[in-house]
């Protein structure tokens, strides 16, 4: 069981990971990855959020949706659980922290769009997952994108620093660097 | 009025193309264009999704309080999403495989709740279609583009086929399959050919800005 578990981690940070692998969360991987710090943030926030989400959203599905033969309406369930979650998340964080909630800035909201928070409650469910798996799941996917993000904002630091062609100045090399974060982390397939 | 509305949508198509040059949208773009069927499929339900959003956020733009506006937006942008996709499911099922995830994941797409924020919510319905339409050729072209070049460099040609019945209609062959690279179809490649169209577009936006520059100097001189 706890083999097991521990699999389906490995799986969703480095092997399946969201970024590299399922191209989700691009936007605030394209946006946020200019400074570590604020990278560091929306990956905290981001785990925050996915692992609240998922849990309500599981509950939500299971207890209230498959009893009244609502599936149908899950999409549009889950959209607005995720997006009143990110508003309390936002008040939260505005009334205790304010200096937190100013480094994170407009990011915060933007979590609304952010499709890896709408993947993994839709992949909950299609994926059948019990409790415990699902939470693993939830922690795991987003530790994944944290992970990612993390890297690739300390890599465009330097590329600040470094001479571009012209055309492919700012997002364009970014995105060379992506690829080729892409080829090493392939490397991970055969370790489970 | 008429011109402006031409202008507005040709603009759409290269210059403040969604994808490339706004880079909105680009989660789909990336995953799903392995394959041209991919892309034609992904492509017309975005442009339906968006005109149709558009058009229903235009409508209704005076009767929405603003402090609740997104919310609003996106369970619009929901409901039509989940009639897309049980329309897709129901009539085209093996694009309703390929596609997978990509579909409910329209609703988080960008370029949707940014029309609707950016244009649907200022302008009459009329206009607000048009720009849905321009904005989802767009979207087309570019997953198109994208689609062509990673399945001629991953297989050697490519495949139409008809999604309703899977039956191919039409195939065609450029590279022999020793010299195929099957990278191209893997996350990388799909990285590298998005950056390469990006700086293209690029390139080109930074061309004609300087030729209008250099026309509007002329003028001044004259």
């Amino acid at each position: 069981m706890i083999a097991e578990l521990a699999t389906l981690l490995v799986t969703c940070v480095l092997i399946n990971n969201v970024i590299l692998n399922q191209f989700l969360g691009m936007c605030p991987f394209m946006g946020v990855s200019k400074k570590t710090s604020s990278a560091v943030g929306m990956g905290i926030a981001v785990v925050f959020v996915i692992v609240v989400a998922s849990i309500v959203t599981y509950g939500l599905y299971y207890l209230v949706l498959v009893p009244l033969g609502l599936e149908f309406m899950d999409l549009i369930t889950f959209i607005l659980v995720i997006a009143s979650l990110v508003q309390l998340t936002e008040m939260f964080i505005k009334k205790t922290s304010p200096s937190l909630y100013k480094s994170l800035g407009v990011y915060l909201p933007l979590i609304t769009t952010n499709c890896v928070v709408l993947n993994v409650c839709l992949a909950n469910i299609s994926n059948g997952f019990d409790f415990i798996h699902m939470l693993v799941y939830s922690v795991g996917t987003p530790l994944g994108f944290a992970l990612v993000l993390y890297i690739f904002s300390t890599i465009r630091e330097r590329l600040e620093l470094s001479e571009v062609p012209s055309a492919f100045k700012g997002n364009s090399i970014a995105l060379i660097v992506a690829a080729i974060m892409a080829l090493a982390f392939s490397g991970f397939a055969g370790l489970v | 009025m008429e011109n402006s509305r031409l202008k507005a949508f040709k603009n759409g198509l290269i210059k403040e193309n969604p994808v490339f040059s706004l880079f909105l949208g680009i989660c789909s773009t990336l995953a799903i264009t392995t394959c041209v069927d991919n892309a034609i499929g992904m492509g017309i339900a975005v442009i339906i999704v968006l005109t149709m959003s558009n058009i229903i956020i235009s409508l209704i733009r005076n009767i929405t309080p603003d402090e609740i506006r997104i919310p609003v937006y996106i369970v619009v942008i929901a409901t039509l999403v989940k009639i897309i996709q049980m329309l897709i499911s129901a009539y085209a099922p093996s694009l309703n495989t390929s596609l997978g995830v990509f579909i409910p994941l329209i609703v988080v797409n960008c370029i949707i709740l940014g029309r609707a924020e950016a244009f649907a919510s200022k302008n009459n319905p009329m206009d607000s279609a048009i720009d849905g339409i321009g904005m989802g050729i767009g979207y087309t072209l570019a997953v198109l583009t994208m689609s062509l070049i990673r399945e001629v460099i991953s297989t050697g040609g490519f495949i139409v086929s008809n999604p309703f019945t899977t039956e191919k209609i039409f195939g065609i062959t450029f590279i022999p399959e020793e010299y195929c690279i099957s990278l191209f179809s893997s996350p990388v490649g799909a990285f590298i050919t998005f950056a390469c169209l990006a700086a293209a577009v690029g390139a080109y936006k930074a061309y004609a800005d300087k030729k209008e520059a250099e026309a509007e100097k002329a003028k001044e001189v004259k």
